[in-house]
């Protein structure tokens, strides 16, 4: 079929790309591939000689498929960053969720459009997600650590548990620090102590 | 007064200094300007940053505007340089393998001579010389691509320069899947300090005064914010010549070491600034003034020669028509905004926008609009001479 599109995503997590490739098998019956190998990267993607390349552009690793788009690269076919002929309003969402398209030179924008829409909502998912899990293991980071030097205290003072963390939130606030900072420093006294 | 809130993004290096410092020691401020600082993953990303607008200027290769005015890589969206940000400041350095089988054959590792230093890895690497650069247009592959060339090596066939990601590096030296690397401080020492490689050249025994990193904008916003922009290059002028001030060093590095910034030891950013690089995991020392320019010489002056070198090289390796390349290429090296940001301050500005580039052996005076100023060498290793009006 003439129509079906060759696809590379690089990705290294493995239940990430797996739903970036249900999403795009959604938009269309695309041959897509899947590479998590940083090493070797231009040559893996020049073996599979594929229509679209599609990166996180959160990936260091994307400055590697730079050089596909110069001619003298082991891929034939010449690749460009994917732009819209009329404007860069498809290019500019893409960055912002976070996914970068390598496109090979002269394919028409309507064949290309549904299949970078499916990875946009995919990866803008993605980063959201990913945002949201960051800051919960932080909460939970921060959590352990001030219970941690609410501990020490109790022991150290005799405090009750409101009492452990009303001290340790008057000194945060008396020294204009962060809570967590305070307990850390705390805890790492502690430890050099004892 | 309120001040004008601006984003600049960059990449964490060393040479990033003159945006962190124009940002924590109050240069921007003193422009008016509010400027927040946004680190990027990649080159790549950087620049498409800058070209969609998401951002109005970036620490930038020099080459990626050039190629940008080329039509080679990314956005068609035309990048300016406002002024240089940094020259010099990058290492080669081979895996410990290949340093101990240079030193058998002879090597001295005196981290300066330029030609006995490829002379010996072209004869320790054998077949193909692999070399790892962190992006396909950036003065550490141009630079290589010119040494190496100069002395016999011919590329693709016995020179593969190939494109990874700085912090992937080390783990390729040490997987052997490159020979050597070309990177920006302070990846050469971090490679020396985790015992994967050994320093063995400075960039600048190739190219004495190479600009490597510019504050590049949109074509489009520099025209149509003449003042912002004017004010951001007096900022970055007045950051640099903060930082070419050896007692700023220390301070310099304690604020680029921190964790928001490098997050590195304080003491590794210092021997970059100072030029007192570590080259082997064994401790060996090497000083090289002027590794790092960030103001001598006006450092900061966005030569039309430099970017018509760069255009050049590029034309020549992608199969472009020389003429037409240096002429697009010196459009985006903008010395004319640059002349009048400037103009009213105590910068010393030029009395040309090119020069011929590599005809300095020494430092040397010359006349300017307003007074003198002594330019630094910048010769080439092999002595060639690139004159920009040369056909």
């Amino acid at each position: 079929m003439p129509d079906r599109l060759s696809i590379v995503v690089v990705e290294q997590d493995r239940e990430r790309a797996l739903l970036i490739v249900d999403s795009l098998r959604a938009s269309g019956d695309h041959e897509i591939h899947v590479i998590s190998e940083r090493h070797g990267l231009a040559r893996l993607i020049s073996e599979r000689n594929p229509d679209v390349v599609l990166v996180d552009i959160a990936s260091p690793s994307r400055d590697m498929l730079e050089e596909l788009t110069l001619a003298s690269s082991p891929l034939d076919r010449p690749v460009a960053m994917f732009v819209d002929q009329s404007s860069d309003s498809l290019t500019r969402a893409a960055i912002e969720a976070g996914v970068s398209a390598y496109v090979v030179d002269g394919m028409a924008p309507g064949r290309i459009k549904p299949v970078l829409d499916a990875a946009i909502t995919r990866f803008h998912m993605f980063q959201s997600m990913r945002a949201e899990l960051a800051a919960t293991k932080r909460a939970l980071e921060e959590r352990k650590i001030i219970d941690r030097a609410k501990g020490v205290l109790m022991k150290a003072r005799g405090l009750s548990e409101d009492e452990a963390y009303a001290l340790l939130r008057k000194t945060a606030m008396d020294q204009g620090k962060k809570m967590v900072d305070v307990a850390e420093a705390l805890v790492t006294a502690a430890g050099l102590l004892s | 007064m309120s001040l004008t809130p601006l984003t600049l993004g960059y990449i964490p290096l060393v040479d990033a200094a003159p945006l962190i410092i124009a940002r924590e020691l109050g240069f921007a401020e003193q422009e008016g300007l509010a400027l927040s600082l946004r680190a990027a993953p990649s080159w790549s990303t950087l620049r498409d940053l800058v070209a969609l607008g998401q951002i109005e200027g970036a620490h930038m290769l020099a080459p990626v505007p050039v190629a940008t005015a080329l039509g080679l890589g990314g956005l068609p969206t035309r990048l300016d340089a406002l002024c240089v940000l940094s020259v010099g400041g990058n290492t080669v350095g081979v895996s410990t393998a290949l340093a101990d089988q240079m030193r058998k054959a002879g090597h001295g590792f005196d981290f300066a001579d330029a030609t006995a230093a490829g002379t010996s890895l072209i004869a320790a690497a054998g077949q193909t010389l692999r070399i790892g650069v962190p992006f396909p247009f950036s003065m550490h592959a141009e630079l290589l691509y010119y040494w190496l060339g100069a002395l016999g090596l011919e590329a693709p066939q016995a020179l593969d320069v190939r494109t990874l990601p700085p912090p992937l590096m080390a783990e390729a030296l040490a997987a052997g899947d490159i020979d050597a690397f070309c990177v920006g401080a302070p990846w050469g020492s971090i490679a020396v300090e985790n015992g994967s490689g050994e320093l063995l050249l400075p960039t600048s025994a190739i190219w004495s005064f190479a600009p490597e990193k510019v504050l590049a904008t949109r074509h489009d916003w520099a025209e149509s914010e003449p003042d912002l922009a004017a004010r951001l290059i007096r900022t970055m002028w007045r950051a640099c010549r903060w930082l070419a001030e050896p007692s700023n060093r220390m301070t310099a590095s304690e604020i680029l070491a921190r964790p928001d910034y490098l997050n590195l030891p304080a003491e590794m950013l210092e021997r970059s600034l100072s030029g007192a690089l570590v080259i082997s995991p064994r401790g060996d020392q090497r000083m090289t003034p002027g590794f790092l320019h960030f103001h001598a010489g006006a450092a900061t002056f966005p030569w039309r020669s430099q970017a018509g070198w760069i255009a050049a090289r590029l034309a020549a390796r992608t199969g472009l028509d020389r003429d037409a390349a240096q002429r697009a290429a010196k459009q985006v090296f903008r010395s004319d905004l640059y002349r009048d940001a400037l103009a009213s301050t105590a910068a010393p500005l030029p009395g040309a926008s090119e020069k011929l580039e590599g005809a300095l052996d020494a430092p040397t005076e010359v006349t300017t609009q307003s007074g003198s100023l002594v330019l630094q060498p910048d010769r080439f290793f092999d002595g060639q001479i690139f004159d920009p009006a040369a056909p």
